[in-house]
């Protein structure tokens, strides 16, 4: 028993990672209705800028932990940052692609993903070498039911659930999210409403960078190592974790995240070496039976 | 305006691959010039001799790149630019390759080493991975390669042209597996990365010498692939048997998470590792976790060998202070031999340097005497290093090879 808590702990904290990340995935499809390939590697800008932003607060470093009030500086700048980036990246290479065929806006993503993977490794002062990650959250171990469970583990699963509950109000209650919602139905119509698109957009990949940050936090400060390709492979399995909750439903990006993280988890406890396929299996098993993910409803599109 | 912007745009970009792919190819203060110079004179036309040096500049190994490129450019600093041979000094240039840890790439730079560069011989690469799959070519074209780091076994096997100047991975399994039964350890646990030639290599080794010794292996798990960040299933049921020690022959990219992990779920026993925890990377990932770690290494900077002293002290002058570790070492070593094959063999051509290589006997470098075996394989020592509290590592012991 105190075994399947202990794994059920680990699998909410890969998963809460998977969700932070799915969500970023799902807001822009639903949104704009494109796949956004580049947000993998927002989390890793998240986590290399949190790095250097630490570096530069080294001075309030006491004893390798920083103030309760730093460390919320950091991550505060960190997520505007990346937000910042993500509004950036939509501005410069998605948004003059938003009335071309979907393909095309499908393969500037990859061009994004490996562009920003790729140009920080050429910069000297960041490079391709893994660094150390700093201590952002002191470790307190806490015994729950003969299970072990960290303070930064707490951190990372409650923010993950406090973030989707926010971004679920947000969206639905209020007037931003109505706009939103309004442009996913029709862009057009929303712009002959007196929306303004461009603004709802960019608001959109705003939120999407600034998960993608908390998570690439959440992440590196349980595995504290932190380079450029870390995004990559976490955000093919984000998206697969946001495609098998429904991609476009902010529900459903939580519980395919958490779904994926679980069950790797658990997979890996019955067999090691067949844990990091779980999650592909679980994709194709699921899209067999319900095409639209989870919690998604299945569109006609119109060709 | 939008024109101009997507054109500066994917300049940009442009010039990041650019920068990526781009190798820096460092050349000797002795360029090719001055051998046409000499023909032109009319003076004995002297050829300058090529060393291929295939490393991992960039990529996930970049640190490993970064010492092997330093240990090379030791002897290069030694040899200032030219290579005495029986009495005609002979400019030498070393290239620099990057491989970036990758198969395929150092299938490619071999290829451009051997046909376009014609090298004399190639130092490197430092991944048995990496040397399996390029292998092949050298074997084929018939340039003797001396790789710093690949200790698996099957390296070697490829062809009688690849040599090595580490120890090979069961050595390297014994010699942990010795230790850990000398220190009085009767059970151990182990967590290897199945997806990678170095851990299983290292896992096979210590599996058989420490059941010879009569030792018990309680459990043993496995992860695929170096992408696997999160070992704590694995780790969790590792301590549910209670070993006396752990043994993690992985490599840099997980090694150090696996050591704060284990210690995370609540393992307390010793944590032994393969030569690749031998980086202070591994103390600034694991943190405080990193004390009482041990791990066989090829070398220590503590040594008080003569040839030993010299090549430290040269090397942290070179450096700016900064210690040389085993990939450093190593990569010493082979460029080293490949220059002594070059001073001895009877002529200059690759088949003739190979067979110099196979004879070297007692050849005195900052490990010991290396005496290259029937198998191509180097006859040396190992050393036991432990970390201590401050993430810095101490010779513990010598272990000799059996």
């Amino acid at each position: 028993m105190s075994t399947f808590l202990q794994y059920l702990i680990y699998g909410l904290q890969l998963g809460s990672v998977y969700a932070l990340l799915a969500l970023g995935y799902t807001m822009v499809y639903g949104i704009v209705g494109m796949i956004n390939f580049a947000h993998g590697d927002f989390l890793m800008i998240g986590a290399l800028g949190t790095f250097f932003i630490a570096k530069l607060f080294t001075s309030f470093n006491i004893d390798g932990t920083y103030p309760m009030l730093i460390v919320a500086v950091i991550i505060i700048i960190a997520m505007l940052g990346t937000g910042a980036i993500g509004v950036g990246v939509e501005a410069i290479a998605y948004r003059p692609l938003r009335n071309k065929p979907r393909m095309i806006a499908l393969i500037t993503a990859v061009g994004v993903s490996m562009f920003l993977e790729n140009f920080p490794r050429a910069l000297p002062f960041i490079g391709p070498n893994p660094r150390s990650f700093p201590t952002l959250f002191k470790t307190v171990r806490y015994s729950f039911l003969g299970a072990s469970i960290t303070s930064t583990q707490i951190i990372m699963i409650s923010l993950a659930v406090v973030v989707m509950v926010g971004l679920y109000l947000l969206v639905n209650k209020s007037k931003i999210g109505a706009q939103m919602r309004a442009v996913s139905m029709d862009k057009d119509a929303a712009a002959l409403m007196g929306i303004n698109v461009n603004r709802v957009i960019s608001i959109t990949f705003f939120i999407g960078g600034a998960l993608a940050a908390v998570a690439g936090i959440c992440y590196a400060s349980v595995y504290p190592q932190v380079e450029v390709y870390m995004g990559s492979w976490l955000g093919t399995k984000s998206f697969i974790a946001a495609v098998l909750g429904g991609i476009g439903d902010i529900r459903g990006a939580m519980l395919g995240g958490f779904i994926m993280g679980i069950s790797e988890i658990f997979a890996t406890a019955v067999n090691s070496t067949f844990g990091y396929a779980v999650g592909f299996i679980i994709l194709i098993v699921i899209l067999l039976v319900k095409p639209a993910g989870i919690m998604g409803k299945l569109t006609k599109e119109k060709v | 305006m939008r024109k101009y912007l997507s054109l500066v745009l994917a300049l940009c970009m442009a010039f990041g691959m650019f920068a990526c792919t781009s190798t820096p190819a460092t050349t000797g203060p002795a360029a090719k010039d001055t051998a046409t110079t000499d023909t032109a004179a009319g003076a004995p036309a002297v050829e300058t001799l090529k060393i291929g040096v295939v490393c991992p500049i960039s990529g996930t190994s970049a640190i490993a790149g970064k010492y092997i490129t330093h240990g090379v450019e030791v002897v290069e600093q030694e040899l200032g630019g030219k290579i005495n041979i029986k009495g005609t000094d002979y400019p030498v240039q070393f290239i620099y390759m990057d491989n970036e840890a990758s198969e395929e790439k150092t299938t490619n730079v071999f290829q451009k080493l051997i046909e376009e560069e014609g090298v004399i011989a190639i130092v490197g690469p430092d991944m048995s991975k990496c040397a399996l799959a390029a292998g092949s070519i050298a074997q084929n074209a018939g340039c003797p390669v001396v790789c710093t780091f690949a200790t698996n076994t099957a390296v070697t096997e490829i062809g009688d042209y690849i040599f090595r100047a580490c120890f090979i991975d069961p050595f390297q399994g014994q010699v942990a597996a010795t230790y850990c039964w000398n220190t009085g350890y009767k059970t151990a646990a182990i967590l290897f990365n199945n997806a990678d030639a170095y851990a299983t290599g290292l896992t096979d080794a210590f599996i058989s010498s420490f059941k010879a010794l009569g030792g018990t292996i309680v459990a043993s798990e496995e992860y695929s692939g170096s992408d696997v960040k999160d070992y704590n299933v694995q780790l969790t049921k590792l301590a549910a048997n209670n070993p006396e020690c752990l043994f993690l022959p992985n490599l840099l990219g997980e090694m150090p998470l696996q050591i704060q992990q284990a210690r995370a779920v609540g393992m307390t026993c010793p944590i032994v590792c393969g030569d690749s925890a031998d980086t202070p990377e591994v103390a600034s990932v694991a943190g405080a976790a990193v004390e009482g770690v041990v791990y066989v290494s090829a070398f220590s900077a503590e040594s008080t060998a003569d040839a030993a002293v010299k090549f430290v002290q040269a090397y942290i002058a070179q450096h700016d202070g900064e210690s040389p570790n085993s990939n450093a070492e190593l990569a010493y070593e082979a460029t080293k031999m490949v220059v002594y094959a070059l001073q001895n063999a009877p002529e200059l051509t690759r088949t003739s340097v190979r067979d110099t290589l196979a004879t070297i006997s007692n050849l005195e470098l900052p490990s010991g005497l290396i005496t290259v075996g029937a198998d191509r394989n180097p006859i040396k020592g190992a050393v036991i290093m432990e970390y201590d509290a401050a993430g810095v590592s101490h010779f513990v012991t010598a272990v000799n090879p059996s």
